[in-house]
Formats: C-alpha cells, sequence, structure tokens
C-alpha cells in the first residue's frame, strides 16, 4: 500500500484517502476541519486503525511526540502530518 | 477404531498430544437423525443421540452443523426436534464440508485440532480429513461413543464451561446486529446499555487475574505476569490497587475483561500494569478506562506515570496512552518512583474528564481506602 514515488502526495489527496477511509470506517462523511474525537471517547482499536492507516498508507512512521491525538484530530492535521514526515521531505 | 487405535487415542490425550475437542461439526442425514430429509419430512432423532448432544452441551463443548440439505428446510426440521439451540454456526447448504468446518474453526478462532467432525459418509470423512489433516473424524456408528472418549472428557467441568454456548451466541447476536448497524459505530454502543464495572480484586478473583496478564498480548502494557501470590501480597497493601474491569450489556455478561495494578505515592499514582482482553477493545475499554483513571487522579490531585514496554504486538496499548494524552515529558514526580530498566515511563498531568456517553461506568473512589462502587459522573 505504500507510495512508490512521494512526491505524488498533495495535501489534496491526502485528504482524499484519509476522507473515503473514514467514512469507511464511521459510515459518515467528515469535513477537513471537523473534531474526529469531538462526540466522545474513540476506541482504541479506532485510534490504532487510524495511525496504522497513515502510516501504511502514505509511507510515514508516527512515532513519541507526534503521536499525539492532536495530530489525529481532524483530516486536515492528519494531512499536515504526513507532509512534515513524508520520506524525502527537505523539511525532514 | 480397532481397540489398539483406541488406545493410542487415549494415550494422546492424556499426554496433551492431542488436545480436548472444543467443538464437534455434525453431519444431519443418517447422522445425527435417523434417514435423509429429502425423502422424509420427519425424520427423527434417537432419545440416545439427544442425550449425547445435551451432554457434550453440559460439558462445555461446542457443536455446529455441516449438511448438504436446503438451510430453513433442515433448521425448522431442528427447531421441531427442539435442537436448533444447542448448535452454533450452522453451515447447511451444498459446499464442500471441509470448507463448512474450516470456517466455523475460523469464526469461534479455534485452531482445526481442536474440531471433530462426524459423518457418515466415507467420503465426506475423507474430503475433511484430506483438507483438514488435524481435524478428527467420527463415524455415524461412533456417536453413542463419544461421551466415554478421552478427547470429549474435560477434566474439569467449570461454570463458566456450562454457559459457554449462551456467552458464543450472545456474542454473535451482538457481532450481527453490530454488522447491520447502518449509524457510527459510537451510537451503536449507545444501544447496548453497557456497563463497566470497576472493582478492588477479591480474593477469588486474583486466579482470573493473573491469567489475565498472561493472555492479554495486544493489550498489554507491560507485558509482565504476575503470579497470584505477588498478586495476594498487594492486596493487604494501603498502597497498592489491584483493579478487576468486567463488562456487560444487554446481550449478557463479557464476565472479567481487564486488570489494572496501581501503587499509590503522595504526590503520583504508578500505573504498573493495564491490560484489556483483546475481544471488548472494539467497545473502547481501554481508552475508557484510562479517562476514568485521568479523572480519578484529577480528583486526588495526583499526576500519573504508566509503564510501557513494547512488544511486537502492544503498539494499540502506546497509542491508547499517548491519545489519552501520557507522554516523555519531564515532571518532578518521575523521582517518586524506583528506577526500572527496560521500562517507558509516560506521564501526565491529569485534568478532569466527562464520564462516556457510551456507558455506565462503575467504580471505587480510588483516593478513599475501602469506598464502594458509584457510578461515575460529573461533579
Amino acid at each position: 500500500m505504500t507510495e512508490p514515488a512521494s512526491a505524488e502526495l498533495t495535501v489534496e489527496t491526502i485528504e482524499e484517502k484519509l476522507q473515503k477511509f473514514l467514512e469507511s470506517r464511521t459510515k459518515q462523511t467528515w469535513d477537513p476541519d471537523a473534531d474526529l474525537f469531538k462526540l466522545g471517547v474513540v476506541s482504541s482499536l479506532f485510534a490504532m486503525e487510524l495511525v496504522v492507516f497513515v502510516e501504511s498508507t502514505f509511507g510515514v512512521f508516527v512515532e513519541g511526540p507526534d503521536l499525539v491525538l492532536d495530530n489525529f484530530r481532524t483530516v486536515r492535521s492528519m494531512s499536515a502530518l504526513v507532509m512534515r514526515l513524508r520520506p524525502g521531505d527537505p523539511g525532514a | 477404531m480397532t481397540q489398539a487405535e483406541e488406545r493410542a487415542a487415549t494415550a494422546a490425550v492424556a499426554t496433551g498430544e492431542q488436545p480436548l475437542i472444543k467443538c464437534l461439526v455434525w453431519d444431519l442425514d443418517n447422522t445425527l437423525w435417523g434417514g435423509t430429509l429429502l425423502e422424509d419430512e420427519n425424520v427423527e432423532v434417537t432419545e440416545a443421540v439427544r442425550q449425547v448432544i445435551i451432554e457434550l452441551d453440559a460439558r462445555g463443548i461446542l457443536q455446529s452443523v455441516s449438511s448438504r440439505n436446503d438451510h430453513d428446510h433442515a433448521w425448522a426440521r431442528l427447531e421441531a426436534l427442539g435442537l436448533a439451540e444447542y448448535f452454533v454456526l450452522p453451515r447447511i447448504g451444498w459446499g464442500r464440508k471441509s470448507d463448512a468446518v474450516r470456517a466455523i474453526a475460523d469464526e469461534l478462532n479455534f485452531a482445526t485440532k481442536t474440531m471433530a467432525f462426524v459423518d457418515d459418509l466415507p467420503s465426506e470423512r475423507a474430503e475433511v480429513a484430506h483438507h483438514l489433516p488435524d481435524v478428527r473424524c467420527y463415524t455415524a456408528e461412533q456417536v453413542l461413543e463419544l461421551l466415554g472418549l478421552p478427547e470429549f472428557t474435560p477434566a474439569v467441568v467449570t461454570v463458566d464451561a456450562r454457559r459457554r454456548r449462551e456467552m458464543y451466541q450472545a456474542g454473535f447476536r451482538r457481532k450481527a446486529e453490530r454488522e447491520e448497524w447502518q449509524g457510527p459505530d459510537e451510537d451503536f454502543l449507545r444501544t447496548l446499555d453497557l456497563v463497566m464495572r470497576i472493582g478492588r480484586a477479591r480474593e477469588e478473583e486474583l486466579v482470573r487475574v493473573e491469567e489475565l496478564t498472561l493472555r492479554t498480548s495486544q493489550m498489554n502494557a507491560s507485558g509482565v505476569h504476575y503470579p497470584v501470590d505477588t498478586l495476594r501480597s498487594l492486596l493487604s497493601t494501603e498502597r497498592d490497587e489491584v483493579l478487576v474491569v468486567s463488562l456487560t450489556d444487554r446481550f449478557g455478561p463479557h464476565g472479567p475483561i481487564g486488570v489494572m495494578l496501581i501503587e499509590k505515592f503522595a504526590l503520583v499514582w504508578h500505573v504498573k500494569l493495564l491490560a484489556t482482553s483483546c475481544r471488548v477493545v472494539s467497545f473502547g475499554v481501554g481508552a475508557v478506562l484510562l479517562r476514568w483513571l485521568t479523572d480519578s487522579a484529577a480528583r486526588a490531585g495526583v499526576h500519573l506515570i504508566a509503564d510501557f514496554v513494547r512488544t511486537d504486538r502492544n503498539r494499540m496499548m502506546e497509542v491508547a496512552y499517548r491519545f489519552a494524552g501520557f507522554g516523555d515529558h519531564d515532571c518532578a514526580c518521575r523521582s517518586a518512583l524506583p528506577a526500572a530498566d527496560g521500562v517507558q515511563r509516560l506521564h501526565l498531568t491529569p485534568a478532569r474528564q466527562e464520564p462516556p456517553s457510551t456507558m455506565r461506568v462503575l467504580a471505587p473512589e480510588l483516593r478513599v481506602r475501602g469506598s464502594v462502587e458509584a457510578t461515575w459522573a460529573t461533579s
């Protein structure tokens, strides 16, 4: 599932994939700025699925200080995390 | 079976080479009942066969069906005979029987060496044996001997064993409703009337607590095994808390599903172990527990430090801790704890938390010794 060329990743394509995943998993649609955790407690299973989906789909590894709820709170915060962590990123 | 084969089988079970059977899959025509349903609407089950079914059930051995028939037709006959309730995950249709047995084993999460299959037709037994060599196959003539065989005779029949089939059936109903549910998962959880009870462990619960520290590999934060004697010694101190977590819903009890060991220092509570059963992870049990603990610590005015030891299977637990706000930050309270090599110490400065909307939580007030359990509520 890892993207062959990270150069093809844009914020738009990342967010589209995240939204598609979230919709299949939660049976509802999500705006890029909607708070996934606002409705209540998210199960550890869902949290884990989210982390694993981000890692395996975009070829990044999320660890330590990056592995915090705020980075996974919205589609937008996840795309920002991926853009920051993706391999070959000059700022990484 | 010849006598020699029978003796060999007995020896194999006694030495543990051949584990006890956990599920027996029945053929129907000319095996469970006399004759074939397509030729005789009113096939009958002998009283002796009925007793075998009832007794295997009482021993905690699950039973299923693999039969070449029309499903509704055959199931209606089992119901009319008063036997349908004894069978889980029936596979009645026209496919290969080895596929049926494999699917039943997969769904139950049983190894095929704990599965058995009984069928009057040598061709069906051969087909199953060919694709699933670990499955033990029996002829229709052997049905009345099954109760005497060692692989169908557990050494002890526990209360849990007698209720095993009902717990599985409740689990299947729960799962089916969840799969049919069209809305968000969280709304489904609210329909379950979930009640999570967190209680101080009693002496008679320690064996189950030990088991939980051994078995819960995905949701075990430190992978440490706590033997019953160690746990018992913790019960008598003022500083230590051994907490057992159980869960029930409208389908029935899930039984004990989690354990937490906490040592309470003046300024910090040290969570030495948090483990929850994988069976209930999708109910958000781990996250709710951490949230309750965070609120309890905030009310007591103490910080939290949790031990975490990474294994190749427990990343979910790390995600749960970090998403609950636990992290690597420095804090003076860390010095209260004795040093431990190879253990990650995740720290949290707790803030008050709202109770979850998905379940009711019954718990003691941790800062008060001997406090009774009460519903976790705001304020």
